[in-house]
């Protein structure tokens, strides 16, 4: 076996998880110690991913059905240190709701596995798998609260609706080796002749449940009620996490067999896109749950992110990158606030509990501002610069209509960020909530504000790094 | 030449900014807080006064440049003044400090925060003025708007949530096509380097669609008819300190962007689109000073008194003589020193009054007089009586319009007219007339720090009334370059 030191995160992580088991097991009351060993574990498969495989050559294993190359490692980092500090921050939480048990961090821990399988993968076969163990991680994290009706009902429809996407998905993957004899991403790019209209089927069927991933407009039906459903800190995993992994399988699925057929998937990413900055942005204005409202700014995010995937070059792979990056910080910031709305061990999170927090929070209620203006793109905040660069890339391609459409769907959604910071500075306070929050909580929301607020100061760091990531 | 000296008059009220913020929750003396706002923004202004001494007006050339990679290959951090941007600098300069003076201690809810508010948005306008780069310009246009919007939402009036949006989303509207056009113009040429881009020149095959998009985001701003209707609410609900940093400064960006970049990068659209803009501001001036004349609220007889005078600032740049764009930025000047003078005019009532209603008032040239006087002044120089700086400006526009079209020149005479009995009529009906209302006996007159912002405000209006040469001079030789640059292209294209 050459190179097996390439999947030693993965290794790590699986043998990590049974031992997490079996200690879950034998020893009474461990869900602290196990909370805090996968905290550990997160960390040090990100010091392994970052030791082993940052800096080598793109390489392929296991009969080319997995790849290591500068995008999966980046991917992977990130993943980990999102799901690290989304597993920090939601403690509390946990023990607030009395779900603060072992299978927690296991599950958060084996999804994870799953997606790095899927950010690595480089075969069909391989990328499903990956998909199906990160799913069964999140159905069952969905429904963890199980004794809410709510949380219950998150769960199943996350499930039906997700076992019915990847049906679609692989009948996808199966017209795609009935027509090109392969699952290899590597070997059906030399296989297949252009003119194959049949293969276009496969592909559509594939982003179809792709989409359903990332939960873009016209498959994102399921996001706003699992969303608002779920407990808050799985809510925060859902947001973030399994899209950095599904736009990768996105990226890599689109860019490396398929680079070709760009003629036939181009348009159904710029409709998906569309669809997803318009819809996002229009429907938030109406709701009234913070998650709800969180929901529909993520589609409407997303629609962003393909965007720059809709262009077909480097330039946009990077900048949708560049952008996933960014988004993660500003949504871990809004969550750390929203973790901190919390008076007598009760969560808030209506957008009427925010009224008036500038007053009795103003530190809290200026740093969800910057958050908010960012999410918002208002220069010269982290996530203009987000919008910015898929901009420029977008027009590269003089794709003048996506980018004017992306940017007039920015001013809707302005609507709804600013209502919100309405709600918070103009209107009359109510009662303060809890200030003892964890010190990891208050740290995460420092550090995203201060790197939202910083980062024009420093813009070029962000881009070194991603501009290494070359997949055509 | 070593220092910094641009980067400093940026740096120097957002740091004034962060210190206020940093202290706050010790001193609970809100006196200090002011003294320390006031303190940073009067550094800045004999910053900016010794920049003009510094300043060499017998050169086009952009000085005190300043030059930085910012986002390698893609953005540099360029700022630099020539004589069109260097007097917009001063004013916000100098306009920022008396905001500050204006601001009410003991009425002012979170004053410390509102100071914050005010700095911040001094070191978004001046970047406004000094960058040099298209992208580094879209920055400081838009983050603009988030101190804006605070200061409308939170100190405004009662229907101040409505305008705080109404003012943000009208401009991001506008301002979003102005960055597709400057992405688009990186990817034509190469660069968002305003000298570059001066030098190379953009194909006038995409100047009109780039025009447009630039222009969309400058009539909103300015604002010019049909799109001017977010001024009115802004200014209403807007505290005194707001509604003056709005009229005197933030119009003038788009004037600025006017000349700066419509005029100068597209000067064969700015050909091409010069009938849209003439009929625009004629519309502008005649329809908004009629609407002037019967508004009841006095801060929204001002707005759109504002909007009438910023249509003659359109009109004056796009005659695109060397008259009508001086013209254009001295009454841009002279109209920051008068309607903030005015806003503050309607301040001083109001802390008194709290009614902005024209009818509230009437009689009280005895009771106030030394008020009256300084609101008389102002009065003149908003309908451009002779001595006063917006005679000049008016006076150079309308020359350079005859001389391009008569019939536009004509009917923009006409607003003149009609500017001066808005503004007559308003202050016969404020100050003169019948003592009715008796609660206005218990005025009182000017304290010495309303005294003292009038008359600062008052001298420059008179003085450069009287005497207009240091402005013409500052400005002269960029605008005959420009001019020069504009007709060459122009004539060249044919």
């Amino acid at each position: 076996m050459n190179n097996i030191e390439l999947i030693f995160p993965e290794i790590f992580i699986s043998l990590s998880i049974m031992f997490l088991l079996i200690l879950g097991v034998f020893k009474k009351n461990s869900s602290k110690i196990i909370h805090n060993i996968s905290l550990l574990v997160l960390l040090i498969t990100s010091v392994i991913t970052f030791n082993e495989t940052f800096s080598v050559n793109p390489t392929t294993l296991f009969n080319q059905s997995i790849v290591v190359d500068y995008l999966s490692s980046f991917m992977k980092i990130i993943t980990l240190i999102t799901a690290f500090v989304v597993l920090l921050i939601s403690s509390n939480y946990l023990r607030a709701f009395k779900i603060f048990k072992i299978e927690y961090p296991i599950l958060v821990l084996s999804s994870v596995l799953g997606m790095m399988i899927m950010i690595s993968s480089n075969d069909l076969i391989v990328f499903y798998m990956g998909l199906e163990l990160q799913s069964l991680g999140l159905y069952v994290l969905a429904t963890f609260n199980r004794n809410q009706l709510k949380s219950t009902e998150a769960g199943l429809k996350y499930f039906v609706l997700s076992a019915l996407s990847s049906g679609l998905l692989l009948y996808g993957c199966s017209l795609i080796y009935g027509f090109t004899g392969s699952t290899n991403f590597d070997f059906i790019s030399t296989q297949f002749s252009t003119s194959e209209y049949a293969l276009t089927f496969g592909i559509v069927f594939v982003l179809v449940g792709l989409a359903f991933k990332i939960s873009a407009v016209p498959f994102h039906m399921w996001a706003p009620d699992v969303y608002e459903g779920s407990p808050t800190s799985v809510t925060l995993f859902f947001t973030i996490v399994p899209k950095i992994a599904a736009l990768t399988v996105f990226i890599r699925f689109l860019y490396v067999p398929f680079l070709n057929l760009i003629d036939q998937w181009q348009i159904i990413l710029i409709f998906m896109s569309i669809a997803s900055m318009l819809f996002g942005a229009i429907a938030a204005i109406g709701q009234k749950n913070l998650k709800r409202l969180i929901a529909y700014s993520s589609i409407s995010h997303i629609g962003y992110a393909l965007a720059g995937l809709a262009t077909g070059s480097n330039d946009g792979i990077q900048s949708s990158v560049m952008y996933m990056t960014i988004y993660i910080i500003m949504n871990l910031g809004f969550f750390s606030c929203l973790l901190m709305m919390k008076r007598n061990n009760i969560y808030y999170e209506q957008i009427d509990d925010l009224s008036g927090l500038s007053k009795n929070h103003p530190l809290l209620s200026l740093s969800l501002l910057i958050i908010l203006f960012s999410l918002a793109g208002i220069p010269p905040l982290a996530g203009f610069f987000a919008k910015f660069y898929i901009f420029k890339s977008v027009i590269e391609q003089s794709m003048y209509f996506l980018a004017i459409v992306g940017l007039l769907s920015t001013v809707v959604a302005a609507f709804y960020y600013l209502r919100i910071i309405k709600i918070m500075y103009f209107d009359e306070e109510k009662d303060s909530y809890d200030k003892d929050h964890s010190l990891w909580l208050k740290f995460s929301l420092t550090i995203s504000t201060i790197l939202i607020l910083t980062y024009f100061i420093f813009p070029g760091e962000l881009i070194n790094v991603v501009s290494k990531i070359n997949i055509i | 030449m070593n220092f910094p000296i641009l980067s400093s008059l940026i740096l120097l009220p957002f740091i004034g900014a962060l210190f206020l913020f940093f202290t706050k929750s010790k001193s609970e003396n809100k006196i200090t807080a002011k003294y320390v706002a006031l303190f940073t923004s009067l550094v800045n202004f004999f910053l900016s006064i010794y920049l003009w001494f510094l300043f060499d007006q017998t050169t086009s050339a952009f000085q005190f440049v300043e030059d930085r990679i910012w986002i390698e290959g893609l953005i540099n951090y360029k700022v630099g003044v020539d004589g069109i941007s260097i007097l917009f600098i001063i004013l916000t300069a100098f306009i920022t400090p008396l905001c500050i003076v204006s601001v009410n201690n003991s009425a002012t809810k979170r004053l410390n925060e509102f100071l914050i508010a005010i700095l911040v948005m001094e070191t978004f306008m001046i970047g406004v003025f000094c960058s040099l780069d298209l992208v580094v310009f879209y920055l400081f246009f838009e983050a603009g708007l988030i101190p804006m919007f605070l200061i409308i939402g939170i100190w405004g009036g009662t229907r101040r949530v409505y305008s705080a949006f109404k003012f943000f989303l009208f401009t991001l509207l506008g301002s979003v096509l102005m960055l597709v056009a400057i992405i688009s113009i990186y990817w034509i040429t190469g660069t968002t380097d305003v000298v570059k881009l001066y030098e190379l020149g953009i194909d006038t095959k995409y100047q009109n669609l780039l025009w447009l998009a630039f222009f969309s985001s400058f009539a909103v701003k300015t604002p010019m008819w049909p799109v001017h209707t977010w001024l009115p609410d802004a200014h209403v609900e807007a505290p005194t300190a707001g509604s003056v940093l709005l009229a005197a400064i933030l119009l003038k960006m788009a004037g600025y962007g006017f000349i700066r970049f419509s005029l100068g990068l597209f000067p064969s659209a700015s050909e091409v689109f010069t009938p849209l803009i003439y009929t625009l501001s004629v519309i502008a001036i005649i329809f908004t000073s009629l609407i002037a004349l019967m508004q009841e609220d006095m801060k929204k007889l001002i707005a759109y008194s504002s909007v009438a005078h910023m249509g003659f600032v359109t009109l004056g740049i796009f005659t695109n003589q060397q008259q009508g764009i001086e013209g254009s930025i001295i009454q841009m000047i002279s109209h920051g020193l008068v309607s903030a003078a005015l806003f503050l005019c309607v301040g001083v009532v109001y802390d008194r009054m709290h009614s902005r209603l024209i009818t509230t008032y009437g009689g009280i040239v005895t009771i106030i007089p030394k008020y009256a006087i300084l609101f008389m002044i102002f009065t003149l120089a908003a309908l451009g009586l002779p001595g006063t700086s917006g005679f000049v400006g008016e006076f150079l526009i309308l020359m350079a319009a005859f001389k391009d079209n008569f019939l536009v020149a004509v009917l923009a005479s006409l607003g003149v007219i009609i500017g001066a009995a808005y503004m007559l009529w308003l202050y016969k009906r404020v100050i003169f007339g019948k003592l009715i209302n008796s609660d206005l006996k218990k005025m009182i007159d000017l304290n010495k720090s309303e005294a003292f912002m009038l008359i600062c405000l008052a001298i420059p209006t008179l003085y450069f009334g009287f005497y207009p040469e240091p402005l013409i001079n500052t400005i002269e030789v960029s605008i005959s370059d420009l001019i020069d640059t504009y007709n060459f292209s122009v004539a060249s294209k044919e």
